[in-house]
């Protein structure tokens, strides 16, 4: 569950501060499919980065089943964000030189684990998002719907406890952003609690709960 | 997949970049390993030559004012009756502090005999020892094995009408001529060499000793502190070294060691510059790359070790290559500085290691900041930018 509490984020602006948050309080629940909606400047992209573990609030917290996320050092940050998140990003944000299966293994890089089972584990991943025998492609050799999925494949490869979108379909056309929202719905229908940021309304209709953010606060 | 194979992928994505970083890298370090191979080589040559020149410290009594000459002092008339050295100068001589750099003590015993109606300079030498101090020496004969054996200058032999074999009567001790040198053109084609108790026996001097000559090994040791030593363990000596002509030479051998140390400093410098911008440039590319692996939970440590293991890499492969290049570049260079005519290239692991461990740290250390940079990125601000 993500309890936030009186959330602020100032940003430094020339000589003054701009607030992209001004004390936002929010509630998700451990399952649940919320969609964050707002014009661009509303805070939620801010929002979704202090969620997830990479920006610290100006003020208030944010707790994510009972740990207060931002007590924790720099080092134990990252080692939460490896462990409880996963992130899909608006372009993808593949690396290029990997290939898709190398991708979708990144997160689990740092972990003690065997390089059969990350082998596996990415494999395993890959055909989830339906991505099954292209593991060696290079991002470049993938289409933009492709790349998404190996984004999508990379951000629950490890299963993570809440995955995290930011615009996940902001970089595709609408028969391809229908089949990702599908991929995010049966995630969700396997009990994977998802936060996603958007400003389309149409992917609003997937999730269980939209929040509106406007000018820094919850409406 | 480890954070390592990242930073090997890295690195075949960008072969240009990498590949003229390592190669300017390599010609610094080739520069400075040249010119410390061929400092140590010409060093090596100088030795060799020296050691095979022969002696180059004598041994003498203090007190003896008289021109001899032998070895590069001066006999004159044959005044022999200057003071003697005792025997026990030779351990002193071998219980230096430089011991380990004294390759050959060769004692001898100097004194005029009658042979038929000749005066002749008689030299009393240990066989052993002087063979090995004269390498220089070609014998027609044999070697001397018997306590009665000796060798014959090739001038006296001439003079005496002496052949190999024969035997002849040096103020009335008989030897017998083991060998006849050939010609030296020293004043050693008009001596005749007698094992030295022998010589003790025919000049009365048992016991006693004239001069001792001492062949010294001058690798990381200069002659001068070597007599110095000597001279200080033999108080009643006079110890002289022979270093006029190497000293010189030497010297030019150490200032070309100290340019290349202080060219090595100077190269170390501009490639730390040229890989802490490489390594910059690389960082502001990558950020998006960088923000991913910090949100996606990869650790300072990680992010820095995937960063420092591409500059250790670029470091280990120039550090290989620069010395390699630097041992061609000395080898062609050896033949044009050295002084003999055969000099030889020293090829010193001590001196690889140190290149490509050096090569690595500059690597490293201006790797540093850079992967410190990334590895404290912060992911959101990687991510507004993308």
């Amino acid at each position: 569950m993500i309890t936030t509490t009186k959330l602020i984020k100032h940003y430094p602006c020339g000589e003054g501060q701009v607030a992209a948050l001004r004390g936002v309080d929010l509630v998700v629940q451990t399952g649940e499919f919320v969609c964050i909606m707002g014009q661009s400047g509303s805070g939620k992209s801010t929002l979704l980065t202090i969620l997830g573990g990479m920006c610290h609030p100006s003020g208030g917290s944010v707790e994510i089943d009972g740990t207060a996320l931002y007590s924790l050092n720099d080092n134990g940050l990252a080692d939460f964000r490896a462990r409880t998140f996963g992130f899909v990003f608006q372009s993808f944000h593949l690396v290029p030189y990997l290939t898709a299966l190398e991708n979708v293994m990144l997160p689990l890089a740092p972990l003690k684990l065997a390089a059969a089972e990350k082998r596996s584990m990415a494999a395993d991943a890959l055909a989830r998002v339906g991505l099954a025998g292209k593991e060696g492609r290079l991002p470049s050799k993938l289409s933009g719907g492709e790349q998404e999925r190996v984004a999508i494949a990379r951000a629950v490869v490890n299963r993570p406890a809440i995955l995290f979108a930011d615009e996940p379909t902001g970089n595709l056309d609408s028969a391809t952003s229908d089949q990702v929202m599908g991929l995010f719905a049966e995630l969700h229908q396997s009990g994977q609690t998802i936060v996603m940021v958007t400003h389309n309304p149409d992917n609003g209709r997937y999730a269980q709960r939209t929040i509106s953010l406007k000018d820094g606060l919850v409406m | 997949m480890k954070p390592y194979h990242i930073a090997l992928k890295n690195l075949q994505r960008r072969p240009a970049r990498m590949f003229f970083l390592t190669v300017a890298l390599a010609v610094g370090l080739a520069a400075v390993v040249a010119l410390v191979t061929l400092a140590n080589s010409m060093t090596a040559d100088i030795e060799l030559t020296m050691d095979q020149f022969g002696a180059n410290i004598l041994i003498t009594p203090k007190s003896n004012d008289l021109a001899l000459n032998y070895g590069g002092i001066s006999l004159g008339r044959i005044s022999f009756d200057q003071r003697e050295l005792d025997p026990s100068v030779l351990q002193r001589v071998r219980n230096i502090k430089n011991r380990e750099n004294v390759a050959i003590v060769a004692p001898k015993v100097l004194g005029a005999v009658k042979v038929g109606d000749r005066d002749l300079l008689l030299v009393g030498v240990d066989f052993e020892a002087e063979l090995r101090l004269k390498r220089w020496w070609n014998l027609n004969g044999s070697e001397p094995a018997a306590a009665d054996d000796a060798i014959l200058g090739s001038a006296a032999a001439k003079v005496l009408g002496i052949k190999p074999g024969q035997r002849l009567d040096a103020s009335g001790h008989s030897f017998r001529v083991a060998a006849v040198l050939q010609e030296t053109g020293s004043q050693d084609d008009s001596l005749l060499f007698v094992p030295l108790a022998a010589a003790q026996a025919v000049t009365g001097k048992q016991g006693k000793i004239t001069l001792v000559e001492v062949a010294a090994l001058c690798g990381g040791c200069p002659i001068t502190d070597m007599a110095g030593q000597i001279a200080k363990a033999l108080p009643d000596a006079k110890v002289s070294a022979i270093k006029q002509v190497i000293e010189g030479r030497l010297q030019a051998i150490d200032q070309l060691k100290r340019f290349s140390f202080g060219m090595g400093a100077v190269i170390a410098v501009i490639s730390m510059a040229l890989v802490f911008i490489t390594m910059m440039g690389s960082i502001n590319e990558r950020k998006a790359e960088i923000g991913i692996f910090r949100a996606i939970g990869y650790r300072t440590g990680h992010v820095m070790g995937i960063i420092l293991l591409e500059a250790g890499i670029v470091g280990l492969l120039s550090g290989l290559t620069g010395y390699l290049l630097g041992l061609a570049a000395a080898a062609i260079a050896l033949p044009l500085m050295a002084q003999s005519g055969n000099p030889q290239l020293l090829v010193e692991w001590k001196v690889a290691f140190a290149a490509v461990l050096a090569v690595m740290l500059v690597s490293l250390l201006a790797a540093w900041w850079p992967a410190l940079k990334a590895g404290k990125m912060d992911p959101a601000d990687a991510l507004r930018s993308l």
